[in-house]
Formats: C-alpha cells, structure tokens, sequence
C-alpha cells in the first residue's frame, strides 16, 4: 500500500494552481486536505503523475457573511465549519451535519471544496449544498463559472468540474427568519458514510410548511433534492398527506445495493428519515408515530 | 471481588508483606510504549535490507500457466522475483494436521503457489526490491497468466457431488468430522414437554490487529545461522518450524520477537507467506522484511467463526434441561492451518457447548470443509463464542417457549458450585467453577429486577429494550497433551529463570511472550512478590529463543497460569538460595530470615540484616570472605505445565442491556456486565482490560464484523471502511466483577482470563436483541445482527 511515484507542486497562487492543472491536465490531481486522495493513491486506486498542493492558499480558506450571502472558502477545514459562529447562525444545517463527517482527525484535515469536488453520494456536505440551494464557485482556464448545487452534481464521484478546474468557494442563502432545519443519518458507527441521510431545510408557517427542501444521501449515484417535499409544502399536514408523500418519495428514488443496505432498505430508511424530519420540525409525533406503524 | 475458596490457615508465598498480586500496578513497559521508544519489527533496519511484496492471486481458484517477470527484473532496484518453483528449492511444503485429530486430513501447502492457487490472496510470486514502494512497482509488471477453475465457496454445498474436490488426493472436501454422543439423547428428547430448534449462523471475521503481520528474516551465511524477527506469541514454535522446512537444526534459527501491536491469535500460526520471507533470506542470503499491508491481512490472516450450527434443546415444564443437539458445519478454506491445524475450532464447539449445564445428555456433530476462500484457525476465545451463542441462544429460547425467566432457567440448570469436581456431557474435567455465585453477582450488579421493570415501562412508549444473559466456560491453561500429543512440536510448559545481580536487582527471563496483555507486568508481579523485591528491581526479558527457557509462548490463556508458576517457583528457588548464604553471612538460620523490601530481615521482629546488593556484593566480589564450601546459587530455573486437569476451566456471565430501534434496526449497546472467574488474580486492572477488549471483540461479531465473500471466492470488503471494526462511540460501558475459584493446580492458582470477554459477548447481545423483539415475534439467530437483517426479521423490508 504505497502510492506510485508521483510529482509534487505546491501552488504559489489561484492562477499558479491553475496554470499547473492547465498544463498537465489529466494527469494532474488537487490535493486539499489529502483524506479522500491520499488513500485512494495508497490503495493505487489513483495514481496521478502529479500533485498539486493548494494547502497554502490562504484566499481560499475562510468563512464570511456578506450580506445574504455566506461564502465559504474551499480549503475551509471541516473542524472550521463546526467551531465557526457564522455558520451556526446562518447555515445551522451545515454545523448540524458536519458533525457527522467522519472522526476529528480527519475534519481537522478535510475541507468543503474536497468533499465536494469528491462527491461521493454518500457524503453530508453536497446534500447540505442541495437543501441550503447553494451555488459552487469554480474557477478554470476560461475564468470563473457559478455553478447551481442541484446541476453540480452528476454521478458518483463524479461533478462539473473539469481536470484543470479549481473549485474555489460555495455561496450559501443566509437562514431566514422561520427557517428550520433536520439532520439526521443512519450509519453503523459513528463517523462512517451513511447508509441513507437526509438534510432538510424548511420555512415554517404556521403549523406547516411554506418551504421544504429535502437533500437525501447515499439514496443513489449523487444527492437527491426529493420532489417529494413539494407536496408537503403550503398544505395542513395529515398522517395520510405524509403517507403520500412517503409513496411519492418511494418511487422516486432509485437506489443502489451494496453491502450495508438492499435498495428496499434504503427506500424504507428514506421514509423512516421523511416522517421523522416532518414530525420534528412541526413538533408532532403522532405523524411519525402513525407513518412507521 | 467474592471469593469463593479462602484459606485462612496458611499464608501462601503471595501473601507476604508488600505482595503485589492482587493489586493494580502500572505495567513496566508503560513508558517504553507511550513514548514511542518501542521496538516493532516494522522498526527494523538491517544493512543490506530487501523489502518482499508479494503477488497475490486475484482469483480463488486458478492454474497457474505462467509467470512473466522478464520487464519487472529490469526495473532499477528490484534484487529478485522469485516464483514458488524456484523457492521450493530452500523450503519444504508443510501439511496441517495433528494426529489425535482422528481422520483430519489437509494437502501439501507450499510458501509460495506451484502450478495451482486456491484463494484470492495466495501469495504466487516474491518480488523482492530495496524498498516496499519499489517492489509494489515492480509487482505490477510481473505478468501471471491464469487458466480460472471453479470455486468451492459455499460450505453448504462442499460436500456435494457435484462440486469440485479442491484437492483430488484427498478424495473429497472433508477436511475433518467429529461425532460425539453422550447420555440418551432420543429418550431425553421425547421425555421433554418442549423442543426448540434453531439454525444458527455466524459471520466470518478476523483479528485485525493494530500491527500487521511482520518479519525481518536475516540468514547470515558465516554463521550457517537465521535470525527471525517476528511478531508472534510463540517463538519457539517458530525456531521449531522454520528449522525444519529450512533443513537447519533449531540451534541454526533464533527468533527474536520485540514488542507486538496485538496479536488476538493471529499471530500464533505459520503463515506461508512468513516461511517465504524466512526462505527469501537464505536463498538471497540477505537481511528480507515483510510487512503486511492492510488489504493483504484481510486477505491472509487467519479468519476464524465461519459456522453454521443446527441446534435442538429439549426442557421440561419446571425447567430442566434434557438435552442438547447440534450438527455444526464450518468452512476453513483450501488447506488446514499449520501447525494448529483448522479442526480445533469445531472441535472446541463440540466441546463446549451445554458445557455449563447439568443436562448429561449430548449429541454432537461437527463437519469441517474445505472451500477456496482464505484460510481460517483459531482466533482469540476459539469455537467459544459459536458454542456459547449455540447454548445460551437455545436456553433462551428453551425458556421463552415454556415462559420462563431467563435467569431462572439458568439457576435451575448450571452446574452447583459445590458440585465439583464434575464432567461434562462432552467428556470435560471441571475442577471449580462458580456458575451460580456469578450469577447472582451479575444479577445484583445490574439490579436486574430493575431493569426488567424499566422494560416493561418503555416498551409502553414504544421503546424496546432487551436483556441477554450468557453463562459460558472457557478453556484456559492447556496442559501437557498439547500439543505435543499429536505431533506439533509445540511446547506445553513454560520456564522461567531469575537471578540476582551484583546490585541486588532481578532479571527474569521467561518464555512466555507479550503482545499487549501484560505478560511482562505480571512476571514482574510475581518474581517481586515471591522474592520481596521491589518492582523496579525486577528486569523481565522475553521474547528470543537464544535468551529465555524453551516454552510454549503465550496463547490459549496460558501466560499467567503457566508461565506465572514457573516464575513463582523460580523465585522460590532464588529466595531459599539468598537465605541460605544470607544464613551463613549472618550466622543465623534461613528459617529465621525473610526478604522484604529489598534487604534480608528478620522473620520475629522484621528488622533489616543485610541489604541484599550488600548480600550480592559478597557473594560475586568477595565470596573469599564465605566460610569454605559455601557455593552460592543466585540464579534458578523452573519449568510449569498442569498435569492433573487437561485445562484450567474458569466460567462466568455475561449481560448486555440493548435497545433495538424497530424503524430502522440498528441496535444500541446500553450498558454490558460481566462476572468472571479466572482463579487468582494478578494484577485487577489487567484482568478487567482483558475482559473488557475481549467483550469488544465479541461485540464487535456480534453487530459489526463479517468478511464478506462473493459467489466467485472474492473478498469484497478487505479494507477498513468496509470491514467494521467495533469502534469506541459505539461501545457501550462495561462493567467487570470478579468470583475467585483459584486453581489447585498450581501455588498461584491462577487461571487464564485473556478469551473470557470473547466468548459470551454476542451471546449476551443476541439474547438482549431477541428479548427486546418479543413483542414482534421476531427471533435472530445469526451475527452480525446488521440492521438489514433485523429489519427483514421484523417484516419492515
Ligand atoms: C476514515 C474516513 C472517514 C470519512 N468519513 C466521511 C464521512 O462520513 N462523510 C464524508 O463526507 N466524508 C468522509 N470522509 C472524507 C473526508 O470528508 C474528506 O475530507 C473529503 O471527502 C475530501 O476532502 P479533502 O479536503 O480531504 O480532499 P482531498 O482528499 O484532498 O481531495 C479529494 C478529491 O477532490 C479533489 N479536490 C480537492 N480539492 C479540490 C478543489 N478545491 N478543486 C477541485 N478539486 C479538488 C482532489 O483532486 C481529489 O480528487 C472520510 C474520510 C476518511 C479517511
């Protein structure tokens, strides 16, 4: 388990970084905080021919508030997210969920801009992009794109970035006033990949919804915004509405097997997580109660 | 701590003033570890060292056509590649049998595959190079043409006539079969008001030990002699067999093993790859290191509990258990492991199971297949956590299905304590054990009639929670039939030696070997006590055949009972020696002296005489000063092995408080209990790490680990994200208590408490799960218990 010789650059600047991805393409790789690459270069799973470190590029670590917008950095480590007071006040969702992204030695490693430019389906942070509608920075030889969190994502392990482009940031909407959020997953230990989860947002109004976004993980190849939620929006909520929805959100998904869950497992969690995520955030546990019976 | 045999009338050796057994002291290699000044085999450098990787076969089963490393021997830094032709030139195959496993029979293993591989992972070819990174490189160049043959991999269906024989010399895939039948069964059966019959599966898994697999084998052509550096419990085993395949004599091999990162069983066997990297050495006549990665330990290491066991219990209305049936089949791979062999893993499971019971009558099956998956032997607590879950999983249901309380069942039908010495059903000899004062120790630890009432309250709120008791046995302290009896020429007792130096400290030198449990503490424990020294006078050296007593090293629970004796009464030797010349400096009488804190003292009134570096300082600098013919000793030897009783048996219970989520089937661990009795106890703290790490492992079967294999032979989860280890978030707190039954065997009394935490912990859990699940009709008898399974048990997916 030891990785093929490979080049090693660290990027000076953006453009630097940018330059060195132009020139080699393909066979160029970023290294951020290492916890998905480097193993995947040990196991000779990847075996880049070079390495660009962005780790020393400050501009693009950090978390600000401007105005409506929060912009979050890509090197910001995922032990940022957790401690940071920002995020606690305008993405809750993200404080709630980054929890869950595996052990403190690795979110003291990890950064948004690799989980996401990873993608595996089974992690927090791009169904969190989902449910918050974030919008991901990149920047590439033909300068910087804004890229929607719902087209960004295409396939396992697989996004809109190209080879020689560098996801520099995300923008999220800051939390509106009677916005609530629900995280939960179910993974066997703590700090695994989820077998299913789900990361909501909701305006609430009165004793319903006036928006509800739904990002499921590890539910299929990439994060699901469900559809399912439309239904669940602007209308009194009954065990039988919820029943609906839970059919609806049922069909929907496509899920895959592998060696935690069969997809009629992960259908069933899904539902399990949507009655749990109504229930909470209206405060009514006769719903869920009534939905798992 | 409750005692179940004290001896008020006489003070044992171990009970001086400032004795340190019983007491928790720091172990002295504490600072060694925690600073990182630990020696791992993975540490060593040698001059002139070459790094071996290993090509391993992709496919379970395959010919081997053709092996192409004409690019790969090019390449800058490779030094050889060697083929398993080419090194059968050095080495012998080897056949893992023994022969009082009557009918057991395995094929020719050889270190590297000729012409055939029989699991994905064989090792095919050596690339050895000057460092690991360039011998993978090099790996990926040697071109192996393979000619795919059928997989035998589902042990149901081995025997089958129309499955393929993995090996046409042995006729069939029958590596091993067993029957026992005791008592009588049939009547027993129909002189029951209920039987319950259950088939129980268990996953297969592996040790995962924090430090692979690791050797540095250095052959120095001058001397005609090799050098084994290794991590393993039992180096004498390892001088004994590498000798032999290698044509030296024993004196021609040393084994040195440092410090071990957890071992668990793992690291007691001949692993081929290990006699490749010890052959490699003497054909390239070089220093060769092999370091096994972590997708090759999943790949090689012994993997152990692959059982599928019909069980049927046969109980009457009041209780009284009348029988018990089992027909257990298990699956071991292509070849039995060498020397062990992979017949004692079902054969313990008949062995142990209704072990706790009274019920006389017992009829037992056990079949063991070959299949091409990776080998399986034995692994810390081995067959007793399939035997316990067998037992204790049909008691449960036993009781359930005539409503009783599960605790209830048992106090009807363990052993009495006073009911000793006894049999089993299975032909067991049982000096002491202390089922019932273990029960009711646990039952009042977790306040049992509590929590029973906070069930009921919960499952009110829709809130379902369950209770698992699990009373089991455990084999500790082999005796002088193993295993040498069927012709593995492994030791069966342990030797100590200790001397006093010219500063009045102590070296001990013993053959029992550490991997993390203690061995050292307690040798140290010991040798202090007995001698009236204090610890840190006490040097322990263990580890290498050319510098400690020959022994069996330390596995089956044996390192405190059998190589703590040999210290005991080493040190005894040691002591009456120091009194003697003590006597004659003094002009007293050695009857009149004792030994406490490091000076000779008066037995009446315990003033000190003479400090014992004074003592030492005479007796090697100015023994012209000792009367003539005085000629002091101050070094013994004492060697230890229990004849009397085949094993020290010990016992105990255990209980897990679960609650299973019924929406989803993940199941919380909540709190878990165990009483054990493992004799004298040493050093508390290391008996309750070692039950508690030993329920860790067990939990870990129990909810999370499984090496899962594909239709086609092929692991499909080799690395750490996929296989589960039991992790600390998830572990519940475990509380520990203690019944003390000390063995007669020995002045120690000490018997092994390393497999107890094992043997019981998934027994616990799947008697809480299925508890917990009553209301739903729902009953599991297969670990793990994933949330998959327990949601198709409960009809949701
Ligand atoms: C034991 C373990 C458990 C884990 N558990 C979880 C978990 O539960 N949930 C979870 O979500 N993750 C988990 N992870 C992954 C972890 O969150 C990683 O931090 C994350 O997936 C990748 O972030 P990174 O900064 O380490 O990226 P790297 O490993 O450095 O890079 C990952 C990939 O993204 C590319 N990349 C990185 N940064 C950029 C960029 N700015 N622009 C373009 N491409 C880029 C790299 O080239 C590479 O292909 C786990 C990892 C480990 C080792």
């Amino acid at each position: 388990m030891k990785a093929s010789a490979f080049a090693y650059a660290r990027a000076t600047s953006v453009a630097n970084a940018l330059e060195l991805l132009a020139s080699h393409g393909e066979r160029a790789r970023v290294l951020s905080g290492g916890q998905s690459l480097i193993p995947a270069m040990n196991l000779r799973l990847v075996s880049p021919e070079l390495i660009v470190d962005i780790g020393e590029l400050k501009e693009l670590r950090g978390i600000a508030v401007k105005g409506e917008t929060l912009v979050i950095g890509a090197l910001t480590r995922h032990a940022d997210l957790l401690k940071s007071s920002d995020i606690v006040k305008c993405a809750p969702l993200l404080a709630a969920a980054v929890a869950h992204v595996a052990h403190p030695a690795i979110r003291n490693r990890g950064t948004i801009g690799g989980s996401l430019a990873q993608a595996d389906p089974a992690s927090e942070l791009p169904a969190c992009m989902l449910a918050l509608g974030a919008t991901i920075v990149v920047r590439g030889p033909g300068g910087e794109r804004r890229i929607a969190a719902a087209e960004f994502f295409t396939g396992i392990y697989e996004t809109k970035l190209a080879p020689q482009d560098l996801l520099v940031a995300v923008e999220l909407p800051v939390a509106r006033k009677g916005s609530a959020h629900f995280f939960q997953e179910f993974a066997r230990r703590h700090g695994d990949y989820a077998i299913v989860g789900l990361a909501a947002q909701a305006v609430l109004q009165g004793d319903g919804f006036a928006d509800l976004r739904l990002g499921y993980f590890a539910v299929g190849d990439r994060p699901v915004l469900a559809k399912a939620a439309g239904k669940l929006t602007g209308v009194a909520i009954t065990p039988a509405l919820l029943a609906e929805a839970s059919a609806a959100l049922s069909d929907e998904l496509d899920p895959h097997e592998d060696q935690q869950a069969t997809p009629a497992m992960r259908r069933h969690l899904a539902k399990v997580l949507l009655s749990r995520c109504v229930s909470t955030l209206l405060n009514r546990p006769d719903i869920h109660r009534g939905a798992s019976a | 701590m409750s005692s179940i045999r004290v001896n008020p009338e006489t003070l044992s050796v171990l009970d001086r003033p400032n004795s340190y057994i019983g007491k928790t002291v720091p172990r002295p290699n504490l600072e060694r570890l925690l600073q990182g000044r630990a020696t791992y085999v993975s540490d060593m450098e040698l001059p002139r060292m070459a790094h071996v990787v290993f090509l391993r076969s992709p496919y379970a089963h395959a010919k081997i056509l053709k092996i192409d490393a004409t690019a790969a021997k090019q390449m800058p830094g490779v030094v050889a590649i060697v083929t398993g032709k080419e090194l059968s030139a050095v080495i012998t195959p080897w056949v893992g049998v023994l022969s009082h496993l009557k009918g057991l029979k395995s094929a020719p293993q050889s270190a590297l595959a000729i012409d055939r591989v029989c699991w994905q992972g064989e090792a095919v070819a050596a690339i050895v190079a000057t460092s690991r990174a360039t011998a993978e490189d090099a790996a990926e160049h040697v071109a192996v043409e393979y000619e795919e043959l059928e997989a035998v991999t589902d042990m149901r269906t081995a025997l089958d006539p129309g499955t393929p024989v993995i090996h046409a010399s042995l006729g069939d895939n029958l590596a091993f079969e067993r029957i026992h039948d005791a008592g009588a069964v049939d009547k027993a059966f129909a002189e029951a008001d209920a039987v319950v019959e259950a088939d129980f599966i268990f996953g297969r898994h592996t040790g995962v030990t924090l430090e692979p697999r690791s050797v540095v084998a250095d052959w120095n052509a001058a001397e005609t002699r090799l050098t084994i550096y290794q991590g393993t419990q039992a180096p004498h085993m390892v001088q004994n067999i590498a000798a032999l395949h290698l044509g030296l004599r024993e004196s021609q091999v040393r084994v040195v093993c440092k410090d071990v990162g957890g071992s668990f069983g793992i690291k007691v066997h001949i692993y081929a790859d290990e006699m490749a990297t010890y052959a490699l050495s003497k054909l390239l006549r070089r220093p060769v290191k092999f370091v096994a990665d972590r997708v090759e330990s999943f790949n090689t290491d012994i993997h152990a509990r692959d059982h599928r066991c019909k069980g049927k219990i046969g109980v009457k209305r009041d209780g009284t258990i009348t029988a018990f049936e089992i027909d257990d089949l298990t699956g071991i791979g292509p070849y039995s492991m060498y020397p062990r062999t992979s017949a004692i893993e079902a054969n313990q499971v008949v062995n142990l199971v209704g072990g706790p019971y009274t019920s006389k009558n017992y009829r037992a099956r056990a079949r063991v297949v070959f299949q091409n998956k990776n080998v399986m032997c034995q692994y810390r607590a081995v067959g007793h956590p399939i035997a316990c879950s067998v037992t204790e999983g049909l008691v449960d249901l036993a009781a359930m299905k005539i409503g009783m309380d599960p605790v209830e069942i048992r106090r009807r039908n363990l052993i009495k304590d006073d009911a000793y010495p006894c049999g089993s059903p299975s032909g067991l000899r049982f000096e002491q054990l202390s089922h019932h004062a273990s029960l009711s120790k646990i039952v009042e630890m977790m306040d049992y009639q509590a929590l029973r009432a906070e069930q009921v309250t919960l499952r009110k709120k829709g809130i379902h929670r369950g209770i698992g008791i699990a009373s089991f046995i455990e084999v500790t302290n082999p005796s002088a039939a193993f295993y040498g009896v069927g012709g593995a020429k492994i030791s069966s007792q342990d030797g100590v030696a200790v001397r006093l130096d010219a500063q009045g400290s102590v070296i001990c030198q013993t053959s029992i070997t550490e991997q993390g449990q203690g061995s050292e503490s307690l040798t140290a424990q010991i040798v202090g006590s007995v001698l009236g020294v204090s610890m840190d006078r006490v040097r322990v050296v263990l580890g290498d055949t050319d510098m400690t007593p020959y022994g069996g090293g330390t596995w089956a629970s044996r390192g405190a009972g059998i190589g703590g004796e040999a210290a005991l009464q080493a040190t005894k030797i040691l002591r009456k020696n120091i009194l003697d010349v003590a006597a004659v400096i003094l002009q007293s009488t050695p009857a009149d002296l004792d030994i406490a804190n490091n000076a000779v003292v008066n037995v009446s009134d315990g003033a000190p005489r003479i400090e014992l570096n004074e003592l030492a300082r005479i007796v090697y600098f100015r023994p012209d000063t000792l009367p003539p013919g005085t000629r002091p000793e101050l070094m013994a030897t004492k060697h230890f092995v229990p004849r009397e009783y085949p094993f020290a048996f010990t016992n105990g219970v255990q209980a897990a408080w679960v609650e299973v989520d019924t929406d989803t089937g993940f199941v919380k661990l909540l709190k878990h209990w165990v009483v054990e009795d493992c004799g004298t106890i040493i050093n508390p703290q290391l008996v309750d790490e070692q039950i508690r790490g030993g329920v860790v492992q067990g939990l870990g079967a129990a909810l999370f680990e499984k090496c899962i294999y594909d239709e086609r032979g092929q692991l499909t989860n080799a690395n750490m994200a996929d296989y589960l280890v039991p992790m600390s978030g998830e572990m519940p707190d475990i509380d520990v208590g203690h019944v003390v039954s000390p063995t007669r065997e020995s002045e120690l009394g000490a018997k092994g408490a390393g497999e107890a935490g094992t043997a019981g912990a998934a027994a616990a859990v799947s008697n809480a799960v299925n508890d917990a699940l009553q209301p739903f009709g729902a009953i599991i008898t297969e670990i793990p218990l994933t949330p998959q399974v327990i949601l198709t048990a409960l009809g949701r997916i």
